[in-house]
């Protein structure tokens, strides 16, 4: 794994997210609570509605287009058939970490 | 063989256990020497904060006194620092003389971090570790003042024991919610109402910026916002940092904290560290019992015994008499994890578990904790749970499977809460009235005239029913706000007015929420309730929002937005049209179109623009036309008098002053108004949520018409003969609707349930349509803004991505 440094834990608002602009396209980065934080494609499957629009409830968004909800775990939609990618992201003395290999591990593949 | 010469530095609560195994195993194995910068030997610190409550004194908590040190022939040089280290000559340096060693422990604990603020060093700003900084606390007496920046374990536990002694105290913390680290937002929720119970002032979200002095003493703490607290004592309990100068300065090996393997070996193989001061596999450490683990390992392996320190789960407990919390294991962060969560209202009771693949990870709870140690079990064994899943929460003795009471809300009220609004009948009289024989709605409404006006106080009268008569009454089904709680709009809006709620944690908690924090349904519904009946209380959650209300634009099926100036009542000039073709080309808008509402849309902005557009609108004086929004969206009008032949009135100039004293408010659903200058109705009026016909003795104010989904002729409200009122009667409208409707439902849904008779009673009532508008005021008095402005001067950073990882790809 290669951490990369992709901002301050605080730039993003509780239960809230941002968008992240990387090789593979955009991916959504959210904060569920104080210090828990977790990344994930910012596409829905459905009709590609931006999930950094979603409102953000447990460990869950909800796509702002048509409601589909995800698990940010997973990535698995609840109750559809569809699924987002998700990327290991951590809070390290204040700041987001996220995995760039795994970034660039789809995009090679 | 002669003794080997064991030298500790630091007589703390780890060097104080390991002399303990080590001494009760081989009493005779070493020539021990300690040292402590505290004049004194080792003490359970972690009691300091029973003594600052006065429950427990100084001698209670001596863990070992002088006969426990002369009967295990320890030489003790207590009020006495090391210096320095000499590895060569094997020689530690202290203050008063020489100590030649073959084996050395560090055990050096950790030192209180100091925020540097301008007037740290002012005399009286000290920290929380020692017995001298509780005896300085113990020394204000009541009513002298103190601030306590920082809402973690330590400095509540400081805060509870001065308020305790009845000093005023303030705690300062930067975090939104206490003990963040511990904590869920649901937990400190409730601890910081406990807190407050005490006496104690809690301020949250709040950045400490200054320690203001008056002849080198404290006076008191400024905030960012300039906010000043006057304080006699200023404590800082912000967090800690091993203390590690002495190791760094004999050339061990330090990180964050002095290195040492799982044997607790620092780099020199005759050196050794124990307790706060060591950093083992990257983690420090900073509660009791990981150092109570390392304390027997280094002992064995002094012994020359085999063994190893191993990292484990940790629990947290508040030492504040009544703040019953437990927090264990990884709340937070992590891929495939579930959560259960449990609410009594009624004891103030919450409890949350974290599960991963079948095993608990994580825990917390508030109010209850007398399960904490089992479940804490099941942490540390990582136990598989599969089995009892579904009664989990409920704690070893019930497995057998109860849900959270959804009339446990309802119990808890006292008995003058009013529960209808309308005839101001509170619970007490509702209950006595039941007790005396009226067994269903109907004879509550009758004897009572509880719920027998709009009604929507319905679901708790029965809740009451079923409250006093049990199993005796038979509720009907009533459709609940979302998966989350058991409650209706209409019992939620109540209860938020009569308990009363005042933030979206209150509601989770005091209504049995059984989620986290709610979902996409009820997250914007209750911020609107709160928003609607607590203006200056309760702040406005955006993260609670619609995307559409959340970015002030709506969103387009490509991710685009759609950004609509306001054209009060319709009219516009050059100026605002150039301004809004200048837009259209700087920023490529692919389509502009005139709505139905009378305005212009310019469709298919990008999101990151938006603050952009937006400023360069304000510019030409136009502001948000909140297109996207549950709150006032257009006014229609026709030409009036100004140009028609018709015209009876100025119905232009009327619609843009109810649009200017409309704009902003957040409502249950969107509203729409329309203004004619005749009964020809060019502007449409009859199908509006207030529709007003003007007519040559005034004003036919109708309300309650639908042209959406539903079409529907407004109902006449009122006729009135002036301008004035007829403005004064929508306001009051308008604030009727946002105080008692359910989120989502459009006026003519609300006033077909709450009758037009109802209505029309309370807007004839000329004190009542007083009030309405004193209150509609009130909330315009923060709301009546342009978030167009607001955003591009104070949150255009927001709008961007947080960063771009293809720049970095590229280079
Ligand atoms: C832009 C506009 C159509 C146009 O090009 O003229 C429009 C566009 C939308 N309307 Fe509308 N409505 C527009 C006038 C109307 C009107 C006519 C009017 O206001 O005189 C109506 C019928 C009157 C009414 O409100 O009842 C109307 C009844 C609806 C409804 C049904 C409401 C209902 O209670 O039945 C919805 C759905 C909803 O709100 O839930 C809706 C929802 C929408 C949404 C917001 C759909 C959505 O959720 O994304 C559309 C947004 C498009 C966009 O991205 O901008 N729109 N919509 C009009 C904007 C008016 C304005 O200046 O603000
Ligand atoms: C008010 C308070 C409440 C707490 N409550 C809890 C709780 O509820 N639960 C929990 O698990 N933990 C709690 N803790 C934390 C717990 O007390 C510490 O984790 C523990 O005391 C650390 O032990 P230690 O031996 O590493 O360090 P300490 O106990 O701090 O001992 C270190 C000693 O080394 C001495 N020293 C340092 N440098 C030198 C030197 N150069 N020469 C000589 N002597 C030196 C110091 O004077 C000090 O006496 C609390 C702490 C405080 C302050
Ligand atoms: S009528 Fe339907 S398609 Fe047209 S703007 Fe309104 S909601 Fe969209
Ligand atoms: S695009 Fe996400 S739910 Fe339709």
């Amino acid at each position: 794994m290669a951490w990369v440094d992709i901002g301050a834990l605080d730039d993003v608002p509780v239960r809230g997210a941002r968008k992240l602009k990387t090789a593979l396209g955009c991916v959504a980065v959210f904060r569920t609570d104080d210090a828990e934080v977790f990344a994930a494609s910012n596409t829905c499957p459905h009709k590609g509605g931006p999930l950094v629009e979603g409102i953000v409830h447990g460990q869950s968004v909800t796509c702002p287009l048509h409601n589909w909800v995800f698990d940010l775990n997973t990535g698995q939609a609840k109750g559809e058939d569809g699924q987002i990618s998700t990327y290991p992201v951590r809070v390290e003395a204040g700041r987001i970490l996220i995995d760039g290999t795994a970034l660039s591990a789809r995009s090679a593949a | 063989m002669s003794k080997q010469k064991l030298v500790v530095i630091g007589a703390g609560m780890a060097s104080g256990r390991v002399l303990e195994h080590l001494t009760d195993a081989a009493p005779d194995a070493f020539d021990i020497t300690l040292f402590n910068a505290e004049p004194r030997g080792n003490y359970n610190r972690i009691m300091l904060s029973p003594v600052l409550a006065g429950d427990q004194t100084y001698a209670d908590i001596v863990t070992h006194d002088e006969a426990w040190y002369a009967e295990r022939g320890i030489a003790t040089r207590f009020g006495e620092k090391v210096l320095e280290i000499d590895r060569e000559a094997k020689v530690v340096v202290g203050e008063n003389g020489h100590v030649p060693y073959d084996k050395l422990i560090f055990g050096t604990g950790s030192n209180p971090f100091m925020i540097p603020l301008p007037g740290h060093d002012l005399e009286g700003v000290i920290a929380y570790r020692d017995l001298e900084d509780t005896e300085r606390m113990m020394g204000l007496t009541a009513g002298q003042k103190c601030v306590v920046i920082g809402g973690g374990l330590l400095g509540l536990e400081a805060a509870a024991g001065m308020a305790a002694r009845g000093v005023a105290v303030t705690v300062v913390h930067i975090m939104g919610h206490l003990m963040e680290r511990q904590l869920d937002e649901a937990a400190g929720y409730l601890l910081r109402k406990s807190l407050e119970d005490k006496g104690i002032t809690i301020k949250l979200q709040a950045n400490s910026k200054e320690i203001v002095g008056e002849n080198g003493k404290v006076r008191a703490l400024m905030l960012d916002d300039g906010t000043e607290l006057p304080c006699d004592l200023l404590v800082m309990a912000v967090g800690i940092r091993p203390n590690v100068a002495l190791a760094q300065a004999a050339g061990l090996a330090v990180g964050k904290g002095i290195h040492v393997d799982d044997q607790l070996c620092t780099s020199d193989e005759e050196i050794f560290a124990v307790g706060e001061c060591v950093e083992h596999l990257g983690a420090i450490f900073g509660l009791v019992a990981p150092l109570y683990d390392q304390a027997k390992v280094l002992a064995q392996t002094l012994l020359g015994e085999e063994a190893a320190f191993v990292q484990k789960s940790l629990s947290t407990k508040l030492k504040v008499t009544g703040c019953d919390l437990f927090s264990a294991g990884d709340f937070a962060d992590g891929e495939g994890r579930e959560d259960v969560v449990f609410r009594d209202p009624s004891r103030g009771v919450y409890k949350r578990l974290v599960i991963e693949d079948n095993k608990l990870v994580g825990a917390v709870m508030y109010g209850d904790t007398a399960d904490g140690s089992w479940f804490f079990g099941l942490i540390r064994d990582g136990t598989d749970i599969e089995e009892m899943r579904e009664t989990l929460i409920f704690g070893p003795a019930y497995q057998g499977g109860d849900t959270a009471d959804p009339l446990s809300a309802v119990a808890a009220l006292p008995l003058d809460a009013e529960i209808c609004g309308c005839n101001g009948v509170c619970k007490g009289t509702i209950v006595e009235a039941i007790e005396g024989g009226a067994g269903d709605l109907g004879s509550v409404r009758a004897s009572t005239k509880a719920s027998a006006s709009c009604g929507t106080c319905t679901g708790l009268v029965e809740q009451l029913l079923q409250v006093t008569l049990g199993d005796a009454f038979e509720m009907p089904a009533a459709q609940p706000v979302c998966g989350c709680t058991d409650h209706t709009h209409e019992d939620v809006r109540r209860l938020i007015k009569t308990m009363p709620l005042k933030s979206q944690e209150a509601v989770w908690q005091e209504l049995g929420w059984n989620t986290r924090n709610g979902c996409h349904v009820c997250r914007p519904a209750i911020n609107f309730y709160l928003l609607a009946d607590w203006p200056l209380d309760y702040q406005d959650d955006p993260q609670s929002r619609f995307i559409n209300e959340r970015k002030h634009a709506n969103i387009q099926k490509d991710g685009t937005f759609s950004v609509v100036p306001r054209m009060w009542g319709g009219i516009t000039n050059p100026r605002e049209l150039r301004a809004i073709a200048d837009a259209a080309d700087k920023y490529n808008v692919p389509t502009v179109k005139v709505t139905g509402g009378q305005r212009i849309d310019l469709l298919g902005v990008k999101g990151e623009d938006l603050p952009a557009i937006w400023s360069d609108l304000n510019k030409a004086g136009l502001v948000s036309g909140h297109a996207y929004s549950k709150g006032l969206r257009t006014v229609k009008t026709c030409v009036g008098t100004d140009h028609c032949r018709f015209g009876t009135q100025d119905s232009t100039g009327l619609g843009i002053k109810l649009e200017q004293a409309l704009w902003g408010s957040w409502t249950p659903h969107k509203v729409k108004l329309g203004v004619s200058g005749c009964p020809r109705n060019c502007a449409e009026a009859t199908c509006k949520d207030v529709g007003i016909i003007c007519v040559d003795s005034g004003y036919q104010v109708g309300v309650a018409g639908a042209a959406g989904m539903d079409v529907k002729e407004t109902e006449r409200l009122i006729d009135v003969a002036t301008e004035a009122e007829a403005i004064d009667v929508t306001v009051a409208f308008v604030q009727l609707y946002r105080e008692n409707a359910k989120y989502l439902d459009r006026p003519y849904k609300w006033v077909a349930k709450v009758g037009l008779d109802w209505v029309k009673e309370r807007i004839e009532d000329l004190d009542e349509r007083a009030r309405l508008i004193e209150a509609f005021e009130l909330s315009q008095s923060i709301y009546r803004k342009d978030p167009w402005a607001e955003h591009a001067a104070e949150k255009a950073e927001r709008y961007q991505p947080l960063a771009d990882l293809t720049l970095e790809a590229a280079e």
